[in-house]
């Protein structure tokens, strides 16, 4: 008995020591820090940087769910997560698509289809500033400068400050831009695995290339699908950088992410800000979770 | 097998000790002991070009006073203090505190008081007898609850009109306007020749020229009460002076850029003015090498003649600095006159003192100097640059105005505005 459970020791010991490090690493800069951060938002600390210990239950949140602010700027982090992945998969599905169709030089593309992603938010979002200014004149930049220089001036768009609720749609374009050579990748490597005899098999049958598309390569790309879907939404919820190197402040274009950092670090609210950042976190553990649970499934399966 | 299983366990120990170690050797680090190291770490988010050198300027009087101390330039660019303000907010939640750091003069520092991170320096005020070398509408902005915490190093004015007068007479205009309706009647010949009157940018540079509109509708007295609640920000005046600045926006281009592209339409005659802080005039002579009065003029914002509507950048003394001594020595080499001397025409503001070396001073900052020291010059204090409203107001009035900015509701901004005092008082 004894020497049994001392040679399953042995057996899960030296694992678990090696991985004790990045587990305590983990439990503590994430794990604890989430912990903390909703108590935090449990607490009035605010207008101090003394932290406040006064427990003021879901206050926080009833605020928040009851704030214009945090409603437009919720309505505004939808539109820019529809927007942003529906392009950002449409260009990418096209892009691999036409990659797998076998072009010559298809490393090449590849290359300047992912560079994009390989540039930080701010660097894009710097250069898409400037793109999508709309000032009128001289002082025209960008794309509404190239319209107006192929005649097509009609065109003219006012892109992220419109005055309609879907200006943050415009923020979506940079960041589609950015991601969608990464969607590229990832449906092309799921293209890539499907046996090519299924396809042989479907011919010999007599199915025509959109009914292959349709009947067999589809069900087989659900999975990459998923994993696409779940990896732009959470770097949608989460997206900071691009939105304030293009527009810093403007409340057109205000997501929650945002304004948790205002409110937080210039506005001293810091039990409001822990609060924004747990709902943030719940989001994305709502998209996630699911997600997981899939895969375990699957793995399982096999 | 049995070896290099003994030895994936070392290595195992060995990397959970490493991770447990820098949380022992945390200790004793961030709290605040005083040494007898002679050095004093500075912090300040003066890196930029103009700032940068009056830094320097500073920094080497200093040590020709105070020889043989090291000085640490702990500077964070960006964003006018934003960036640093988190840099800053990290290091005094760890009580490990700068020997002195830069704020924007006034109410700014409420937040920093409250929490018991500042130092009460009336005694350097009464020592070095600054009470009577700075104005007193100053000083009274300055003081908080009875007691001063920081020294000021340079006064800018935010109510300012920047405009381009070769264009400005080129449109037919003879002079700018006096009023803000005048600008508004103005925008109507402007908008004629296909030119905005008014160049805009992103959010911040809307409020300060939302705080000069209220300031030359409203007069000083009702502007002052504004911020201390005996103007009631849901009365008449105020809505009517709100809903002017709507029109004033209506009529203008309004970017997403910050302050200098959005000045550079004035000079390139998309727009016909621009209401900045007089940090331009040092950007348009500077790196843009304009001449004053020619390439480029200057006159008080519509309304606001013979005012000064003031911020100011300023040290203090942190609780718990390490160098105290040094800290004290670097806020006397801030208020000397010699200090503020070297600094203010290299940084393109006005000393504090009223008894600086006016030679030094020229262009634009001769014509300041002239107003700041003039007696009959009322100052008051800027909202946006931290001078009359605390941290957690400001921040919800900029919310507050994100809204109204999409709405265009005054009645429900001013509302608004009003219950935000009431809660962050």
């Amino acid at each position: 008995m004894r020497r049994r459970s001392r040679r399953r020791m042995r057996n899960w010991l030296p694992g678990f020591l090696l991985v004790l490090p990045s587990l305590l690493a983990i439990g503590v800069f994430v794990y604890y820090f989430i912990g903390w951060n909703v108590a935090v938002s449990l607490t009035d600390w605010r207008g101090s940087l003394k932290p406040s210990d006064t427990f003021v239950g879901l206050a926080n949140y009833r605020q928040l769910l009851a704030d214009e602010t945090f409603h437009n700027d919720s309505i505004h982090l939808v539109i820019f997560t529809g927007f942003f992945m529906a392009g950002a998969l449409a260009l990418g599905i096209f892009m691999a698509l036409l990659l797998d169709k076998g072009v010559r030089g298809e490393g090449v593309y590849r290359a300047i289809f992912l560079f994009p992603m390989a540039i930080s938010f701010i660097a894009t979002g710097i250069i898409w500033r400037w793109l999508l200014n709309s000032d009128s004149g001289a002082s025209t930049t960008g794309i509404n400068k190239l319209t107006e220089a192929a005649g097509l001036g009609f065109l003219h768009s006012e892109w992220h400050k419109t005055d309609s609720s879907f200006a943050v749609a415009a923020i979506a374009l940079p960041a589609g831009w950015a991601l969608s050579g990464y969607i590229m990748a990832l449906f092309l490597a799921g293209l890539r695995g499907i046996p090519e005899e299924l396809r042989e098999a479907a011919r010999v049958d007599g199915a025509s290339e959109l009914r292959i598309y349709w009947h067999v390569i589809r069900p087989m790309l659900l999975p990459v699908l998923l994993s696409a879907v779940v990896i732009l939404a959470h770097i949608s919820l989460k997206t900071f950088d691009l939105i304030y190197a293009i527009d810093p402040g403007g409340p057109r274009t205000e997501t929650p992410a945002l304004y948790m950092w205002q409110t937080t670090f210039r506005g001293t609210f810091f039990a409001r800000g822990a609060s924004i950042a747990t709902m943030l976190f719940i989001a994305i553990v709502l998209v996630i979770t699911p997600y997981i649970w899939y895969t375990m499934r699957q793995e399982r399966k096999k | 097998m049995q070896i290099r299983r003994r030895q994936l366990l070392g290595a195992g120990l060995g990397a959970s000790a490493l991770i447990a170690l820098p949380g022992c050797s945390d200790q004793g680090g961030g709290s605040g002991t005083p040494s007898t190291e002679k050095k004093v770490e500075v912090f300040s988010w003066w890196s930029g070009p103009g700032e940068g050198e009056g830094l320097a300027a500073l920094i080497e009087d200093f040590k020709k006073q105070n020889p043989g101390v090291e000085f640490i330039n702990a500077a964070v660019a960006g964003g006018s203090g934003t960036q640093a303000r988190q840099v800053l907010t990290t290091r005094l939640l760890n009580n490990d505190p700068p020997d002195s750091y830069q704020l924007h003069a006034g109410q700014e520092a409420a937040s920093d008081i409250k929490a018991d991170k500042l130092e009460d320096i009336t005694y350097l005020y009464e020592a070095g007898g600054w009470k009577s070398q700075f104005p007193k509408g100053l000083l009274d902005k300055l003081t908080i609850d009875g007691k001063i915490y920081a020294v000021p190093v340079n006064i800018h004015r935010s109510n300012l009109l920047f405009f381009n007068p070769k264009k400005l007479s080129g449109w037919g205009i003879s002079g700018p306007p006096q009023t803000w309706s005048d600008l508004l009647a103005q925008s109507k010949t402007l908008a004629g020749k296909g030119v905005k009157v008014l160049s805009v940018g992103t959010t911040w540079t809307q409020m300060h020229l939302m705080e000069n509109v209220l300031l030359g509708e409203l007069g000083t007295a009702k502007y002052n009460g504004l911020w201390d609640g005996s103007t009631d920000w849901n009365g008449d005046e105020v809505i009517k002076a709100l809903d002017t600045f709507k029109q004033i926006l209506a009529a203008s281009v309004v970017g997403t850029d910050d302050w200098q592209p959005t000045i550079d339409k004035v000079i390139a005659g998309t727009a016909a003015y621009n209401v900045m802080g007089d940090w331009a005039a040092g950007y348009l002579q500077g790196p843009k090498a304009l001449k004053y009065k020619t390439d480029y003029d200057v006159v008080a914002s519509p309304g606001s003649t013979g005012v000064y509507n003031f911020l100011a950048d300023s040290f203090t003394l942190p609780k718990n600095a390490k160098h105290k001594e040094f800290a004290e020595a670097w806020l006397k080499e801030c208020a000397s006159a010699s200090g503020q001397d070297l600094f203010n025409p290299l940084k393109g503001s006005v000393p504090a003192r009223l008894d600086s070396d006016k030679s030094k001073y020229k262009d634009y900052l001769a014509w300041a100097l002239q107003e700041w020291q003039n007696t009959s010059t009322v100052v008051v204090g800027s909202l946006v640059h931290g001078v009359v409203a605390n941290n957690a107001w400001k921040s919800e009035i900029e919310r507050a105005y994100g809204l109204f900015f999409t709405d265009k509701d005054s009645k429900k901004f001013a509302g608004a505005v009003k219950a935000a005092y009431a809660a962050n008082k």
